[in-house]
């Protein structure tokens, strides 16, 4: 049975539209992750599960058990906050306990319950600090060990680590990789950083606008991004204007600006006018390559080289090579000769 | 940067002459007349009222002890006066606890509607505060009254068959006292509760919490600060009432701040002893301050 | 799900609260149109009551009452509003200096201290230094009690409006007085309308130490009002009554108003 199923929700505030009829289905122990940009109503789509608002239309299924018009403290979801909502007013101990509080259990099984969730965050010490007291990295691990300590079927994570600094928050999405693995409960973690959701996640829907965009794993999402918005979003990418000429068996002949063509696999494309997606790091220079381009400007980026072309016409074009010692530096003004990988070019369907 | 700093008007210097007259005015005004009133206490009365300048403890002894009615028993307490203040305490808790009840949930009403209309419902509680206190007291005791429109509305709808006796009662007093400081105590819980962060609502519910148990163990021990600020603005301005308890009481429910009224009235008028009151009251109401003081510097970490 | 903020019962009491509120005030508007002696048995609408209040026997008591209420409010409120800007913007201007929490706690003294306690000190003063209860007491008093009612809405503008604007005329060669006067003055005058109307209506409204400290020959209108009332409630105490209400409603408003502007402005 799947952990949590969402079918065609629709929600609106007023006359906004914050979700336009979201569907997908999310798999049990599993660590599936609401990718998008700010507004896309992942957040929305979270508070919907967690029961903090009510569906406009469609219906949430926990386990299989329409959870629709349940009050979130009836719901076996638990929420890690944002902010992490820590009550100021009791200690870190109490904080954990709370949940386990709320559902009748006795002060002793209570407390070595909290007290075995902040040895699992490594906070044992801190159990008697008051929240306020902790640096945000512990204040989050306080809110993850409260939010676990109720064994709740599903863990909702509002883009907990976005307060983070770099360090710790690299730090932190191992920890919490190892979390869901060590305890099996299904985490659905909402985060607007694609590359914290392509290092953590089983499986990741891209969202926009209140709509779905592509579901996928990383891989899927990063080398077969379903349309414009997911290629651009996901990763860095050349978004090419091009004609499509022909779709002979599969194989598309694709005209890119400045006249040259060349083949790549249709899709569902028929001839006309669409866009093509090339990943930067998949373009290498080569005197035999067909295509010609003028080198704008190259940047040191230490790992890497990016260079900046200009195809014929003027629409621009952009690699990434790795740095080596084997490479002949371009100079800005110089006409270079580029080849695709096999594969590296994606018509995206308009 | 150049902006941010505070510009340089300030130094002892420039702000003396800004707060001269203030000084002066509350100064001499105030904090003089109420030193001289901690004199008078000490001083002996004098017949058609005023004072003779003479040092005497006859206004706190007349307070708390009595030599019986023509001054010649053996010492005891004097029971009449401290009853008063007792029953001032004993109003003026009931009123707070009133307002407490009724004006606590009405902040947090107000501060959870939408911020569009929060002013809108704090301007319709605040309106009534500033109508004049005595006309305030005196609309109440007229609804009130045994020939009133409460009891005539009662009546004609057969809820009692004569009037309620509602005047002249604690309960009236004590409505009064409530009528008048009710928004000193829903403005505090109000500025509390806005500041209270909902999340925490939120968490609690994520975490099996009914709304009423989330009240009692989150959302009051947080807004506690407001409560206690909303009871004290109630309860020290009940202790020294003067129109509720005098308009709205009778005999039976006679207040500190009648009792101070009397010893200033016409040639009956003691005055040693109606300074000595109003000390032993001001002495309350600085306990009571104190109390809050401390409390309001435990809660900070 | 009706949300966290949502609590059964709550909308219940305030609108009770709302209704205790107003209902005594409403029920001595209403009666106050009653055509009739009594004061409870209705008889039809009429305005008797106030022309009562204006022409009646009692008027000129009221009349004279009412000037001396309307005057020492004004002056109070002009003379302590003053004063009130004066120390606002040394307090919240002036950066630190000494005896600046000191000042701060005597500028809320009079809101400490219990208003009767206020009515006997100020009396025992006046009699102290042989001063006659009169129109000048009173006005001494409302002045002195006044001042942190006026202090508190100039103080809270003032706090809201940026040093910058000032800082910038400084630079532009401006004297200090000449930045106060062209910049900060317009800037502040909303809360000082603010400060004046609260101040106003303190004064016109205050009771317990006016009745202390008036002596003998003179009335004010709450105390007019609450010796008219000791003797019994006419319908006359009423229309007056029903009269104060409008006119410190129509204060109030206009005092929040003004605020409001003010905000949007700077």
């Amino acid at each position: 049975m799947e952990a949590v199923e969402i079918r065609s929700v629709v929600k609106r505030y007023g006359t906004v539209t914050a979700l336009h009829g979201v569907s997908l289905t999310i798999g049990d122990n599993q660590f599936f992750t609401l990718l998008g940009p700010s507004g896309c109503g992942k957040t929305t789509l979270l508070r919907l599960i967690a029961g903090f608002e009510a569906v406009s239309e469609g219906e949430i299924r926990l386990f299989g058990a329409d959870i629709a018009g349940l009050e979130p403290n009836l719901r076996p979801v638990n929420t890690v906050f944002q902010n992490y909502a820590l009550f100021p007013h009791m200690s870190v101990l109490d904080n954990v306990a709370f949940g386990l509080k709320m559902k009748g259990i006795a002060e002793g099984p209570r407390r070595d319950r909290a007290g075995k969730m902040l040895e699992m965050v490594h906070l044992s010490a801190f159990a008697d600090r008051m929240p306020q007291q902790l640096s945000g990295g512990q204040q989050q691990r306080v809110a993850l060990a409260r939010a676990l300590a109720p064994e709740p079927r599903v863990l909702l994570l509002d883009e907990p680590l976005s307060a983070l600094d770099l360090k710790l928050r690299q730090a932190m999405r191992v920890e919490l990789k190892q979390l869901q693995e060590q305890t099996g409960i299904t985490f659905i973690f909402v985060t607007h950083d694609q590359e914290e959701a392509l290092t953590m996640s089983d499986r990741i829907a891209v969202m926009s606008n209140g709509r779905v965009q592509q579901i996928g794993t990383a891989r899927q999402i990063y080398e077969a991004p379903a349309n414009r918005f997911v290629a651009d979003f996901i990763g860095e990418t050349n978004l090419l204007p091009v004609d499509v000429e022909t779709v002979v068996e599969g194989r598309a002949t694709v005209v890119l600006p400045g006249g040259h063509r060349v083949l790549c696999p249709a899709g569902d494309a028929s001839p006309g006018k669409h866009h093509l997606s090339i990943r930067p790091e998949r373009i290498s220079l080569s005197d035999a390559g067909d295509i010609r381009a003028v080198v704008e400007r190259v940047i040191y980026l230490g790992t890497d080289l990016q260079i900046l072309t200009r195809l014929p016409g003027g629409t621009p074009l952009h690699l990434r090579l790795q740095n080596s010692a084997r490479i002949a530096v371009p100079v800005a003004g110089a006409t270079v000769g580029l080849h695709l990988e096999e594969g590296a070019a994606r018509l995206l369907v308009d | 940067m150049l902006a941010t700093k505070t510009p340089d008007t300030g130094g002892t210097a420039r702000t003396t002459p800004l707060l001269l007259p203030t000084w002066v005015v509350i100064g001499v005004f105030l904090l003089v007349p109420v030193l001289l009133m901690a004199v008078y206490s000490v001083l002996t009365k004098e017949f058609r009222g005023g004072v003779i300048w003479e040092f005497s403890t006859a206004a706190y002894e007349q307070f708390f002890i009595t030599r019986g009615l023509f001054g010649d028993e053996p010492a005891q307490v004097e029971w009449t006066y401290i009853g008063i203040f007792w029953r001032s305490i004993w109003q003026a808790a009931v009123a707070t606890l009133i307002c407490l009840i009724v004006g606590f949930p009405t902040a947090f009403f107000i501060a959870t509607r939408p911020p569009a209309s929060r002013g809108i419902w704090l301007f319709l509680i605040t309106i009534p505060y500033w109508v004049n206190l005595l006309i305030r007291t005196v609309s109440l005791k007229f609804l009130l009254r045994d020939k009133g429109p409460l009891n005539e509305a009662m009546m004609g709808i057969g809820l009692i068959s004569g009037p309620l006796p509602l005047v002249n009662t604690n309960l009236a007093v004590q409505l009064g006292l409530f009528y008048s400081y009710l928004p000193f105590m829903v403005l505090p819980i109000y500025a509390a509760v806005e500041r209270y962060n909902f999340a925490l609502s939120e968490a609690a519910s994520d975490l099996y919490a009914s709304r009423w148990v989330t009240l009692r163990e989150i959302i009051l021990p947080i807004v506690k600060p407001g409560i206690i600020a909303g009871c004290i603005l109630v309860f020290v301005p009940s202790l020294g009432a003067f129109l509720a308890p005098d308009l709205l009481g009778g005999a039976k429910t006679f207040m500190i701040g009648s009792l101070i009224e009397e010893q200033f009235k016409g040639s009956q008028g003691n005055w040693p002893f109606g300074a000595a009151i109003a000390m032993i009251l001001m002495s309350l109401v600085l306990v009571v301050l104190m109390f809050y003081a401390r409390s309001a510097a435990k809660g900070r970490p | 799900m009706k949300g966290v903020r949502h609590y059964p019962g709550f909308l219940a009491l305030t609108v009770a609260c709302l209704v205790i509120l107003y209902a005594p005030l409403i029920v001595v508007t209403i009666y106050s149109f009653n055509d009739s002696n009594s004061i409870t048995a209705w008889g039809g609408f009429s305005l008797r009551w106030y022309t009562d209040v204006f022409t009646g026997p009692e008027a000129p008591r009221f009349k004279s009452a009412a000037w001396n209420s309307i005057t020492l409010a004004l002056i109070a409120a002009t003379t302590s509003t003053a004063i009130a800007t004066a120390a606002a913007v040394a307090m919240v201007r002036g950066g630190r200096f000494r005896g600046k929490s000191l000042t701060f706690a005597l500028i809320n003294l009079p809101l400490m201290v219990p208003e009767i306690v206020i009515a006997v000190a100020t009396l025992i003063f006046f009699s102290a230094i042989g001063l006659t209860p009169g129109y000048l007491t009173i006005l001494i008093a409302h002045v002195t009690f006044c001042i942190p009612f006026a202090y508190l809405p100039i103080a809270a503008r003032l706090q809201g409006i940026e040093t910058n604007y000032e800082i910038a005329a400084r630079d532009l060669y401006a004297s200090r007085a000449q930045a106060f006067r062209m910049i900060l003055l317009p800037l502040l005058s909303p809360g000082i309308l603010s400060g004046y109307l609260l101040a106003f209506i303190i004064s016109l409204d205050d009771f317990i130490i006016t009745n202390f400290v008036k002596g003998a020959g003179m009335e004010t209108l709450p105390t007019a009002i609450f010796g008219s009332v000791k003797q019994g409630i006419k319908p006359n105490i009423m229309a007056i009554s029903t009269l104060m209400l409008a006119v410190s409603v129509a204060f109030v408003s206009l005092s929040y108003l003004i605020n409001r502007k003010g905000r949007q402005s700077a």
